[in-house]
């Protein structure tokens, strides 16, 4: 092994050695300076797009021993990764200030999160697959327990470690019974070997089974959902805000590559298992978003939702239904960040913007904040022309394309379900009268990146074909 | 020129509504009206080379703009009228400007947001008719929901937020299903969302039915008809005087354009198998609604259910399969448009006065308002169909082509002469004769300025139409009849 085949991880090397510095610098300076940490993260994540954007290749790469691969859907999907810890940082600085929390374990444990969710796309073996989602959820567990002196955030802390720790126990088993099957943990084998076909049927459906149940766990989708409400809500809306963003997208790329490329030839096993899984979201997911009060819980149970939502692209198992879902996750998360940057920009010293009721009048208060959240939450229900809408329609049409019509019916149905608690958002805010009538006061760059939040699901439904083509390229290459 | 024309009767009032949006606030709201004003005029204007360039000796699509939008779902903006569809385009610009109008002193609070909704809502009405691409058309459809949804929630009525709410959803709930139609027609038709490729797709019957369904609820909804029709009384009642006339007028007839742009052509086999569905629910509509209106005791809810009457007229005529009725359907259309729209500027100008839509409050109102009176008198009379006004037209295009087909069909529909006489003449006797039932109606003023010239011009169009509709059915004649005999082919495979 010579020095060059450790090119194509070039990035991640590259974040694991400024995190360390990160690490190193903080302990060394006092308050005063810890925008150090700040910047230097920010220059991090741009030294790491620099470093992707100069080593995309539009061949997959594998390198380390097959351990590791550089296609354009890893580089892709990491670009939008960069970009989505960037807004998370900016949005949260100000929120974490007033709660004492702004230090540099933060930015450590949302750097060293980016890796793993890095290691996670870039993953072409159960081993690397495995390493990037234990790094990316022991840093999520951090976070969530970061605020030390919170009963809620350490209950949430605790529930998403022994949930999350369960999940992982059942991946492992499912991925060892899959090695059983075919001897081998490199997808690219696996794939290979179950072509050719395999007599040892029980054992690869057991090993599907486990799987499937220990991705729908990290995706939160129903019935494997209870953990996410409780820490959603009980997280810091800073923390809540990184778990809803990034790493679903992670999540997407880690489905598609353990399912769409080591288990390709057992769609037909996986099919019916994600389609129960997607109709149970859509359903549960929407319809106990109706009944919260806290917006945070209600976007934990619409994050539910949208899950089951993208589960519908993948489960058709084409090439357009890897690229709907990833357009779709890619929207999803442009919408959450969306969503919640607005509940961190609204709270203030001693006071959490994170209740329905915190969102009355807000036309009066800030006509722009309000018109912002009023196209985020029509896009999340899929109205036109926000991008929520062609979201939606790519992943039905790839679901009609594979002839599963009744899944198109059922979720529609439940996407009507959906629209009514994002409208009682919009009725909040335009048709009640504000009971708060303190003037917003957010800074001019976290403004600034909520209008190009709330304009840019605006703009990329009016047009969507640039970010189609970028996921169809992605999936084209791979899949 | 005539490339771009479309385009801009579909920008240019989103446009100027985003410029009212950017220009105004409450400090300075006589701009904001005139800069919507403004751009009511100019969608008007912009969108007469329609009607003044149109060749009515050919069915096909004029005015057609096509480019690729998303490549990546072969959607295109295509946009294209006929004659089913350029009428409907202008009456909307036009309806806009009236709107503009109609609120410009009504409207006190957050000015800029009211225009602005109204004008985009406008551009995005336009775009639903004038589009060809089913995405686009559906991107249009819903999209013109959220500015409704605001202007009934915001400047509504006590009950507004359950209007806004009943309205959005019930309205959701048909378009949703016909989404998935569309998406299963393109794949049925090899990949295309093209409206004009789905009229020749070749489907079976089992398909055209479920279709038939889907489209008959998505457009039922918005038509209103019987019995999905309970949501268009309360976003009526609770709507600000503009917002029920763009919603009588206009968005009514998005539905009802539905049927004749997507069911009729693209199921044509399920829609005359199914016709005495549609037949009876119009029936339905027309006398049993009629009867409904008869007990409203408020104002905006009676003319809200002649409405839903007077649309089962339309949906009626179209499933006669005959060119009369379907002609006669689009010109009870747009003259509905201009007698709803009419009515609910009177109604507004009552409440304006009196703050309150109950019958009861009124009465004497002529000693009054002579003036004001006579108008209401003339529209009411159209609203009930009098011979001369343009209610008569249609009503009678349609009686005739039912008679034609069937002599109890014509027996049931003829019964609205009877019931709309009633319920308008009545409410009209109890509004407007008699003597001066409450100390109130003493203070009230007659119409000023801005409320003559409103009615002026909604009166010649009533009476223009009413005395000779010929340029309505010269402009529609042609494409009526292919659609009719695209309609008789068969599309089974």
């Amino acid at each position: 092994m010579n020095l060059m085949s450790f090119a194509p991880a070039l990035p991640e090397i590259f974040v694991l050695v400024m995190v360390s510095l990160i690490l190193v610098i903080d302990a060394a300076v006092d308050d005063s300076r810890r925008y150090l940490a700040f910047a230097l993260s920010l220059a991090t994540l741009a030294g790491a797009a620099f470093l992707t954007a100069r080593g995309m290749s539009s061949m997959p790469v594998l390198a380390l021993n097959g351990l590791f691969i550089d296609d354009p859907l890893s580089d892709v999907l990491k670009l939008f990764l960069y970009l989505a810890t960037a807004v998370v940082l900016v949005y949260s600085r100000d929120y974490l200030r007033h709660r004492g929390l702004y230090k540099g374990e933060f930015f450590v444990l949302a750097l060293f999160a980016l890796l793993g969710m890095m290691v996670m796309v870039s993953a072409s073996h159960f081993l690397t697959l495995y390493l990037g989602l234990e790094l990316l959820s022991l840093s999520l567990y951090a976070m969530v327990a970061l605020q030390r002196d919170s009963s809620v955030a350490t209950e949430a802390a605790m529930k998403y470690f022994v949930l999350g720790a369960l999940a992982s126990g059942m991946l492992l088993y499912g991925m060892s019974m899959v090695y059983g099957v075919t001897g081998s943990l490199a997808l690219a084998d696996i794939a290979q070997n179950l072509a050719d076909g395999t007599d040892l049927r029980i054992p690869l459906v057991f090993g599907i089974v486990f799987i499937v149940a220990g991705l729908a766990f990290k995706l939160g989708a129903v019935p494997f959902h209870m953990w996410v409400p409780d820490v959603y809500h009980g997280a810091p809306t800073a923390m809540t805000l990184f778990i809803g963003s990034a790493p679903k997208i992670a999540a997407f790329a880690f489905v598609v590559r353990i399912l769409g490329e080591g288990l390709e030839s057992q769609v037909a096993e996986w099919r019916d298992m994600l389609a129960i899984l997607a109709v149970l979201s859509m359903a549960v997911g929407n319809i106990a978003a109706i009944a919260q009060s806290n917006l945070k819980r209600m976007f934990a149970y619409s994050t539910i939702s949208h899950m089951g939502f993208m589960l519908l692209g993948i489960l058709a198992g084409t090439q357009n239904g890897y690229g709907s879902a990833m357009f779709y996750v890619l929207v999803y998360a442009l919408m959450s960040m969306g969503g919640f940057g607005m509940i961190l920009l609204l709270s203030r010293a001693g006071f959490e913007s994170d209740r329905l009721v915190d969102f009355k009048g807000l036309n009066r208060r800030s006509p722009w904040l309000a018109f912002v959240m009023l196209l985020l939450m029509f896009s999340m229900a899929g109205i036109p022309p926000t991008v929520g809408f062609h979201a939606k329609l790519s992943v039905l049409q790839a679901v009609v394309e594979i002839g599963h019509v009744w899944l198109a019916v059922v979720a529609v149905i439940f996407s009507l379900v959906g629209a009514f608690y994002y409208l009682r958002i919009v009725k909040l805010m335009y048709f009640d009268e504000p009971h708060d009538s303190t003037t917003v006061t957010a800074r001019l760059d976290v403004r600034t990146l909520m209008s190009a939040n709330g304009l840019a699901v605006l703009a990329l439904g009016v047009m969507p074909q640039p970010l189609m083509a970028v996921c169809l390229y992605a999936v084209g290459a791979s899949f | 020129m005539h490339e771009y024309i479309l385009s801009l009767v579909v920008w240019v009032p989103i446009l100027a509504g985003v410029l009212v949006l950017a220009t105004g606030s409450d400090r300075h709201a006589s701009l904001a009206r005139w800069i919507a004003l403004a751009g009511s005029l100019a969608g008007l204007a912009v969108a007469i080379p329609l009607y003044s360039d149109f060749d009515t000796s050919t069915s096909a699509m004029q005015f057609v703009e096509k480019t690729p939008w998303i490549p990546a779902l072969h959607v295109f903006y295509h946009l294209g009228v006929d004659g089913i569809s350029m009428p409907l385009v202008l009456l909307n610009s036009f309806t806009t400007v009236l709107v503009v109008i109609a609120g410009w002193q009504v409207i006190q609070d957050r000015v800029a947001q009211y225009m602005a909704a109204f004008l985009i809502m406008s551009g995005l009405i336009n775009g639903a008719f004038a589009a060809l691409d089913g995405i686009l058309f559906y991107v249009f459809f819903e999209g013109m929901l959220i500015p409704l949804y605001l202007i009934v929630g915001v400047w509504g009525g006590p009950n507004r937020v359950y209007a806004a709410f009943k309205f959005f959803l019930y309205t959701l709930a048909g378009s949703l299903l016909m989404l998935v139609s569309f998406i299963y027609l393109y794949f049925q038709s090899g990949g295309s969302f093209d409206i004009q490729t789905w009229h020749g797709t070749p489907l079976g019957m089992t398909a055209q039915t479920l279709m038939f369904l889907a489209f008959l609820l998505a457009f039922g909804v918005k038509v209103p008809m019987w019995p999905v029709h309970t949501w268009l009384p309360d976003a009526h009642v609770e709507a600000p005087t503009g917002g029920s006339v763009v919603l009588a007028a206009i968005t009514l007839k998005v539905g009802a354009y539905g049927f004749l742009r997507f069911i009729l052509p693209i199921v044509p086999d399920a829609s005359e198998q199914l016709a005495w569905l549609v037949i009876t629910l119009s029936l339905i509509a027309v006398a049993y609604i009629g009867l409904v209106a008869l007990v409203q005791s408020d104002m905006k809810k009676l003319i809200a259910y002649s409405s839903i009457a007077h649309m089962g007229f339309v949906t009626l005529g179209f499933f006669l399969f005959n060119p009369l009725g379907v002609e006669g359907g689009l010109v009870q259309m747009i003259s509905h448009g201009f007698v709803s729209a009419a009515l609910f500027l009177c109604i507004g100008v009552m409440y304006d006065r009196l703050h309150s839509r109950q019958i009861k409050d009124y009465g004497g109102l002529v000693n009054k308002m002579p003036v004001f009176a006579a108008f209401f008198m003339l529209f009411a009379m159209a609203n009930a169909g009098l011979p001369a006004t343009s209610g008569f037209v249609g009503e009678f295009m349609v009686i005739m082509a039912a008679a034609e087909v069937n002599f109890w069909y014509a027996f049931v529909a003829a019964t609205t002469l009877i019931f709309g006489a009633a319920y308008t003449l009545w409410m009209y006797k109890r509004v407007v004769f008699g003597n001066v039932a409450n100390p109130h109606v003493e203070d009230m003023s007659d119409l000023n300025a801005r409320e003559w010239l409103l009615m002026a011009v909604l009166a010649i169009c009533v009476l223009g139409m009413g005395l000779y509709p010929k340029p309505f059915t010269d402009v529609m004649h042609v494409s009526v009849v292919d659609l009719l005999a695209h309609v008789a082919q068969s599309k089974l495979p």
